[in-house]
């Protein structure tokens, strides 16, 4: 008899720990290879580092981290114990914190040699990477992207796209090196490349059962944050994809008995990941999709690689936090549609206010227009302390239960 | 037919017996440290004074926050559908329901045709819950019982800041130490109750008619904190505080599960 195999295993697992592996070991041995380190917000322009060679490093990738190992309660009242308000971003307090001690899973981060901070997902990142630059003495280069209401307006356009020049200007500075367009097209070609893979990737859950969910997407997501203009990170989406495609053609689903599929908006709890699935699982309930990990597809048609200067400046605008709520809509809109959603859940997320603002207004509007039932579970991508089991138990069975009587059962 | 619905409050537990949809016999008692014993000694004890014998129950449904402790129910549901059961069986009107619990409050919307159309809870916090106003009757020297008689001859409602009973608490404390007297500390605390309520409400969306149910309904000071914040009356059925029960029940009654 053959044994049963566990469908929940993907395995480019593996391959994606190697890799993870790889990167953190070649970022903290940068100083002994002669290259350099900066650390970058999750949502800047990553790709002139990657063509002038620089490693870069991201605190929010490193923050889930410490997440995902349960390590973040103790540096958050770390930082709170340095003077740093429970209020502020959990991400923030777990990396101010994080680099005094060189905690969390891997022992810290390597030290920076510059930062670059954009504030098209928030304005904590600017107070975050200002501490950050004070601690270790490091210059910090500041991409300011207007929030975008309605339109981009051309003042904004000149704005943003003048500051992507600068930008080359100081890694021209930091590196002691001339900029290199060249390789700049090719890397945006890569990232561009990568992201319609990711794209690829997070499709396949259209597919009826989902061949994984949402919380596997949170994980392959690393890739896509930390690597985007390398070759690997290519090579290794079009291998997740394939082996997605493979379980679909199998009719292998990622849960036992899928019936529902839910979307999910917002972060991840990083430390509740297991809990959650297998909650929602027991319900034969599937998390198809979710906004977070969808976002960096949402704006992958607006990179024009003859223009990689001005086409990057506008995408970087244009990312999921830095627009309107009824432009955050549309997209969510357009997701509920294309993966047939029959529920949302949204993570109200005590750190990440541009992310959790306007989210009962969504549920509205969802509500009005799908009919579908909507989900809000308080609590904070992080910070354990905001989040309550037994509470987020019940609320997610009575939401189960809207969703059966929906579908008269 | 007969089918029971149970519920396990934080604070007390509610059984409900009904005979062919119709109530036959309720039972109210503490739920103490042990969920799984307090409801089936409370049921034991009700179908007996009843004299009907467990063989004879149809179905039994189980609900409320010790729900899963059940062992004997053919089912669970959670407290919002079966607040939504008990509330739309006394009034089919009801398309808004608060419930204040002991450990949380809900609000719940309701279709025409009785389904739940949204929900929402209180958050990780006691304030605004059965347990906040017995937090502050302690700190006032006060039953609770006298809580609605005292209020509603409030003059002038003390301004209650804080929304976390802790503080809240401390807050009373201070107020008498300055000499408010206790009808308008009592009034400022449900006020800020129904603040607190009423934005769960608009939350959800208001629709009257607005019903309250749970053991806090029969505040009626209470009730009519939340009447002057929502600007709409109140209805408080008789079933208030076994309405999580009855709604249970109900949901029983729809399926024989012992034949
Ligand atoms: S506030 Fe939100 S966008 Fe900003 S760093 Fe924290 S999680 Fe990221």
């Amino acid at each position: 008899m053959t044994e049963k195999s566990d469908n929940t295993k993907i395995r480019s697992v593996k391959r994606m720990k190697e890799i993870m592996t790889a990167y953190y070991i070649d970022a903290k041995t940068a100083g002994q290879n002669g290259k350099k380190v900066a650390w970058i917000t999750s949502g800047g322009p990553v790709e002139p580092l990657i063509a002038m060679d620089v490693i870069p490093v991201y605190p929010e990738n490193h923050s889930a981290m410490i997440g995902s190992t349960k390590m973040a309660i103790d540096l958050c009242e770390k930082a709170e114990a340095m003077g740093y308000s429970r209020d502020i971003c959990s991400y923030a307090r777990a990396d101010i914190a994080c680099a005094t001690v060189n905690g969390g899973p891997i022992g810290g981060l390597p030290r920076p040699d510059f930062l670059v901070c954009c504030n098209n997902i928030c304005g904590t990142v600017m107070k975050w990477y200002e501490v950050q630059a004070r601690y270790f003495n490091v210059p910090l280069f500041i991409f300011d992207t207007p929030f975008i209401h309605t339109d981009f307006s051309q003042e904004a356009r000149t704005y943003v796209v003048k500051q992507m020049e600068e930008y080359f200007i100081f890694l021209e500075e930091q590196c002691g090196k001339k900029f290199d367009r060249d390789k700049l097209k090719d890397v945006v070609k890569k990232s561009v490349e990568a992201q319609r893979l990711w794209k690829e990737v997070l499709a396949t859950t259209k597919h009826n059962p989902a061949p994984m969910s949402a919380f596997d997407a949170f994980f392959h997501l690393g890739l896509i944050v930390t690597l985007r203009g390398t070759e690997t990170v290519n090579d290794y989406y079009t291998e997740l994809r394939d082996e997605m495609n493979e379980r679909i053609q199998n009719g292998i689903g990622i849960i036992q008995e899928q019936k529902y599929r839910l979307l999910w908006d917002n972060l991840p709890l990083w430390y509740k990941t297991k809990w959650l699935s297998d909650t929602f699982a027991s319900h034969n309930a599937c998390l198809v999709a979710d906004t977070y990990t969808s976002a960096w597809s949402f704006v992958i048609d607006m990179i024009d690689l003859d223009k990689p200067v001005e086409s990057l400046a506008m995408a970087y605008s244009n990312v999921y936090i830095n627009i309107s709520i009824d432009r955050m809509y549309e997209n969510l809109s357009t997701m509920i549609t294309e993966w047939k959603a029959d529920g949302l859940v949204l993570h109200s997320n005590r750190s990440c206010k541009p992310y959790s603002f306007g989210q009962y207004d969504t549920a509205r509007r969802v509500s009005d227009e799908f009919g579908i039932p909507t989900l809000m579970l308080e609590a904070d991508m992080l910070d354990g302390r905001l989040f309550n089991e037994s509470q987020a138990q019940t609320r997610i069975d009575a939401f189960i239960e809207l969703i059966r009587q929906r579908k008269g059962e | 037919m007969i089918s029971a619905g149970i519920d396990i409050g934080s604070i007390t537990s509610k059984v409900v017996i009904l005979d062919d949809g119709r109530i036959y016999g309720s039972k109210i008692g503490f739920t103490g440290y042990n969920a799984e014993r307090a409801g089936s000694s409370i049921y034991n004890s009700l179908i007996e004074e009843l004299g009907i014998k467990h063989e004879n129950v149809n179905s039994i449904v189980a609900t409320g926050y010790g729900r899963n402790s059940v062992q004997f129910a053919d089912k669970t549901y959670t407290e919002i559908l079966c607040h939504a059961a008990g509330a739309f069986y006394n009034n089919s009107d009801i398309r808004t329901i608060i419930d204040i619990g002991g450990q949380d409050s809900k609000v719940i919307s309701l279709s025409a045709d009785g389904n739940v159309k949204d929900f929402c809870m209180n958050d990780k916090c006691a304030a605004g819950t059965g347990r906040f106003l017995e937090v502050i009757a302690r700190a006032l020297e006060i039953d609770l019982e006298n809580f609605a008689r005292l209020s509603l001859q409030s003059g002038k409602p003390a301004s209650i800041s804080t929304t976390c009973t802790v503080f809240a608490e401390s807050e009373v404390i201070s107020l008498i130490a300055k000499g408010e007297s206790r009808e308008n500390i009592i009034a400022g605390i449900h006020d800020s109750v129904a603040s607190r309520l009423s934005s769960m409400v608009y939350r959800v969306g208001l629709n009257p008619p607005v019903m309250m149910t749970g053991g806090v309904a029969k505040n009626s000071g209470l009730v009519k904190a939340i009447e002057n914040r929502l600007g709409t009356g109140v209805l408080v059925p008789e079933s208030a505080q076994i309405n999580g029960a009855l709604g249970a029940a109900l949901l029983a009654a729809k399926q024989n599960y012992r034949q």
